[in-house]
């Protein structure tokens, strides 16, 4: 019998939802990165400081105390019969927002001072000189370490997969119980999370490619 | 240095005030880099600040359109005075241009949307019309057949003049240059102080920090020396370049005007 084969489906159920996972989390993260980032840099001093625990608080939590915090907390003061689904996203996509946002911040660093300054001389808005002049500067220097966040979303999100979710983990788990080989389980298991990590290794490539071009 | 005839009649007292600064000071740590500035610019006039580095000149330079706050004293330009942060004070530096000594032309964008940018985000104008006007000025400045390159691959000179006209475009009420050429090679400073000097017979009101003196001497109204922190002596070119009252104007000329 072969695991593969046999559980096709159930396979692509996993593989599906891993990537369901990532994706949404990647997004909420991504927002919520830039918006944190803009915050550390900007000049109203309680958004620095917001800004700043928000990044500290995330980073230095272990993400299976935040699914906790997510999964048995929140909901009991503040959303019950929350979807799993929406629990998990959110606690993978703030977590991950502080790596985004520290991330981000180093690429605004490494823009010249000079440029903002620039900006602000002609009259933009604090929103305008981030979104026009820094931002699109600051994104060639963070597409790298942006790369590396993705993948690391992408394992992180097995987390999720012990918290009710159905994602390759909760597969392997699933078939493991149904008492297949596990050596094999984890062979086809790993080779899902690759042809995904690769293929958000491969985005991010072309991306840094295609920037380098552009200037 | 070509020789341009500029007017440069004293403007009579008591005329449009266009920037006052009043009893400005501003600390950086322990160093008092502005002590009790008072200066007032009127409308059309060309102001030169001079003086030796460190004098706090380009941080004068930076506090009229608040790149630089101060700790106190009143900065007001055409009435009104500077805002705190925000929308308001980004509608004044609107119409402030500034020109600094690195340039800092927009790296990421054509040296065409660098003089587009802020028509088309600050005053809202639409994209052709600020593409007409862009070009128009790149021309004045002599640098409209680079319109469609990025900055890092124009020289100093032309990058300054770019960034001159992207001051120009927001039509501003009065120009800051922050040590316009300082950062040039000598063969192109003449062709940025040439653009300056244009502007100055066109009538636009300037504050200009630099170390040139012949431009001091042909486009400029009224030198502005400035020593550790105060402003040392006011007077006309003339009078200033052939007879400086105090002691530390004579002692930096002497310095300066050796070789």
């Amino acid at each position: 019998m072969n695991v593969l084969t046999d559980n096709l489906s159930l396979f692509r159920e996993g593989f599906i939802g891993t990537v369901e996972l990532t994706v949404v989390s990647g997004i909420i993260a991504l927002v919520l990165g830039v918006i944190i980032a803009a915050f550390r840099v900007s000049p109203v001093p309680p958004l620095r400081v917001f800004g700043t625990v928000w990044v500290n608080v995330l980073r230095n939590t272990p993400l299976t105390l935040l699914f906790l915090v997510a999964f048995f907390i929140l909901p009991k003061i503040l959303f019950p019969d929350m979807d799993s689904f929406v629990l998990g996203v959110v606690a993978l996509g703030f977590y991950t927002s502080s790596f985004i946002a520290e991330a981000l911040r180093s690429g605004i660093n490494t823009v010249p001072m000079g440029q903002a300054e620039a900006a602000r001389a002609i009259g933009m808005s604090f929103t305008q000189v981030m979104r026009v002049v820094v931002l699109p500067q600051a994104t060639r220097a963070v597409v790298a370490p942006m790369g590396s966040i993705f993948i690391a979303l992408t394992k992180n999100s097995a987390i999720a997969g012990s918290f009710d979710n159905v994602d390759l983990f909760n597969v392997a788990k699933t078939l493991s119980n149904d008492g297949y080989d596990i050596a094999m389980i984890f062979l086809w298991i790993t080779v899902a999370y690759l042809v995904i990590t690769y293929a958000i290794n491969g985005a991010f490539r072309l991306l840094e490619h295609r920037m380098e071009v552009a200037r | 240095m070509t020789e341009v005839s500029v007017t440069k009649d004293a403007i009579p007292p008591g005329a449009d005030d266009l920037v006052v600064l009043k009893n400005v000071n501003k600390h950086f740590g322990a160093l008092h880099v502005l002590q009790d500035i008072d200066l007032t610019i009127a409308r059309g006039e060309v102001v030169v600040v001079i003086g030796p580095s460190g004098s706090g000149k380009s941080t004068l330079c930076r506090a009229i359109n608040r790149l630089e706050t101060i700790d106190s004293g009143d900065i007001s330009i055409d009435g009104r005075p500077l805002p705190q942060e925000g929308k308001e004070l980004a509608r004044l530096r609107a119409d402030v241009g500034m020109v600094f000594q690195s340039f800092n032309l927009f790296a990421h964008k054509t040296v065409l949307e660098n003089v587009t940018l802020g028509q088309i985000k600050v005053r809202k104008t639409g994209k052709a019309e600020a593409e007409k006007k862009a070009r128009a000025l790149l021309d004045r400045v002599g640098v409209a057949s680079q319109a469609d390159k990025y900055p890092a691959q124009l020289s100093g000179g032309q990058q300054q003049r770019v960034a001159i006209a992207r001051a120009l475009a927001m039509d501003p009420k009065v120009m800051l240059f922050d040590e316009p050429t300082s950062a040039l090679d000598p063969e192109m400073i003449n062709e940025v102080l040439e653009v300056m000097q244009q502007l100055a017979r066109d009538g636009m009101t300037m504050v200009v920090v630099t170390h040139e003196m012949g431009f001091a001497r042909s486009a400029a109204n009224r030198v502005v020396f400035m020593a550790d922190g105060r402003i040392v002596e006011e007077a006309t070119p003339d009078q200033f370049f052939s007879n400086p009252r105090s002691d530390r104007a004579k002692d930096f000329l002497s310095k300066i005007l050796k070789h």
